[in-house]
């Protein structure tokens, strides 16, 4: 796999929509620190397997996924001590008021509609860049002790 | 300073969109001229300690107004605040069902590894850096003000 720094993952199984979203970072040339996993299970094991120590700067999640759904993926990225603080920000089609309840119950940081016209859509997704990978500071220190303290 | 009849009539009428909690009185103007700009500022409330923003979000007697305001799009907290600081005020926040969904952008001048660590550890939802020069200040207020106010999605009251 691509050893090059993750700064954004998208969790996504629409491959449209995974292509409009790429698309709007590659035109920023960051095209190589993003990285699209296709269901729930790839994004589990993303997350608590091999590249468990990557930490990118914001998780774009859908939620109605295959395999594990969304609302689970979040529920344990945000129950586990090494992943809680990265931030997840629900980018879905979906305005139903459980799933948005449900999303803030579980500790996602943002919740954002997907809209419907492909250039609302495009400039969403530039603000989200914006807002989380400029704006936004992550915590990036805590990898690393976590690294320690499981070895140790 | 703000119009006192709007900042009330906003409490009141719980059309409260945005509490900024800011000892700064610069950093405070700075940022109701921004949101001021953007034509919410009617809908601002400023808190300018820790207790006061506990006061307003847990009183110690009657109904919730923060809690039970389903306008509410976004709290702006400064950490460094007199008499509670905004650590604990985050952690209340955080600590309650009846507050804990709404957003709170922790909007600082530390860069501390320490504060950034305690501020996610409690939920915060975002920690933005106070730029220091104004022009960028003033962006990001602005950026902070249309991502939030614009683009984020909250539950139903």
């Amino acid at each position: 796999m691509n050893e090059e720094k993750v700064d954004i993952v998208i969790v996504e199984d629409d491959p449209n929509d995974a292509e409009l979203i790429t698309r709007v970072f590659r035109k920023h040339n960051m095209a190589n620190r993003v990285v699209v996993l296709k269901d729930g299970e790839e994004a589990l094991s993303f997350f608590f397997g091999s590249r468990a120590n990557d930490r990118p700067k914001v998780v774009l999640l859908d939620l109605k996924l295959p395999k594990v759904n969304g609302i689970e993926v979040l529920q344990r990225l945000k129950s586990e001590e090494r992943t809680k603080d990265v931030p997840v920000v629900v980018l879905t089609s979906s305005a139903e008021s459980q799933d948005i309840k449900d999303a803030y119950k579980y500790g996602v940081n943002s919740y954002v509609t997907k809209p419907i016209r492909f250039e609302d859509f495009a400039n969403a997704v530039t603000e989200l860049r914006f807002y989380w990978l400029l704006l936004n500071k992550p915590n990036e220190g805590q990898g690393a002790d976590l690294t320690q303290r499981t070895r140790g | 300073m703000r119009n006192t009849r709007d900042h009330d009539e906003a409490i009141a009428g719980g059309r409260v969109e945005v509490v900024l909690v800011e000892d700064n009185p610069n950093d405070a103007e700075l940022i109701l001229r921004v949101l001021r700009k953007h034509n919410v500022a009617n809908q601002v409330v400023l808190l300018k300690d820790g207790v006061e923003a506990l006061d307003y979000f847990f009183p110690p007697d009657g109904p919730l107004p923060g809690a039970a305001n389903a306008t509410l799009k976004i709290i702006l907290l400064d950490l460094k605040l007199p008499k509670v600081d905004g650590i604990e005020v985050l952690r209340r926040i955080k600590a309650d069902e009846r507050t804990r969904s709404v957003p709170v952008v922790v909007l600082t001048s530390s860069t501390e590894q320490r504060d950034l660590k305690n501020a996610y550890d409690l939920g915060a939802n975002s920690y933005v850096a106070k730029p220091i020069k104004f022009d960028e200040f003033a962006k990001a207020v602005a950026d902070m003000g249309l991502y939030w106010l614009v683009l984020n999605k909250l539950p139903d009251h």
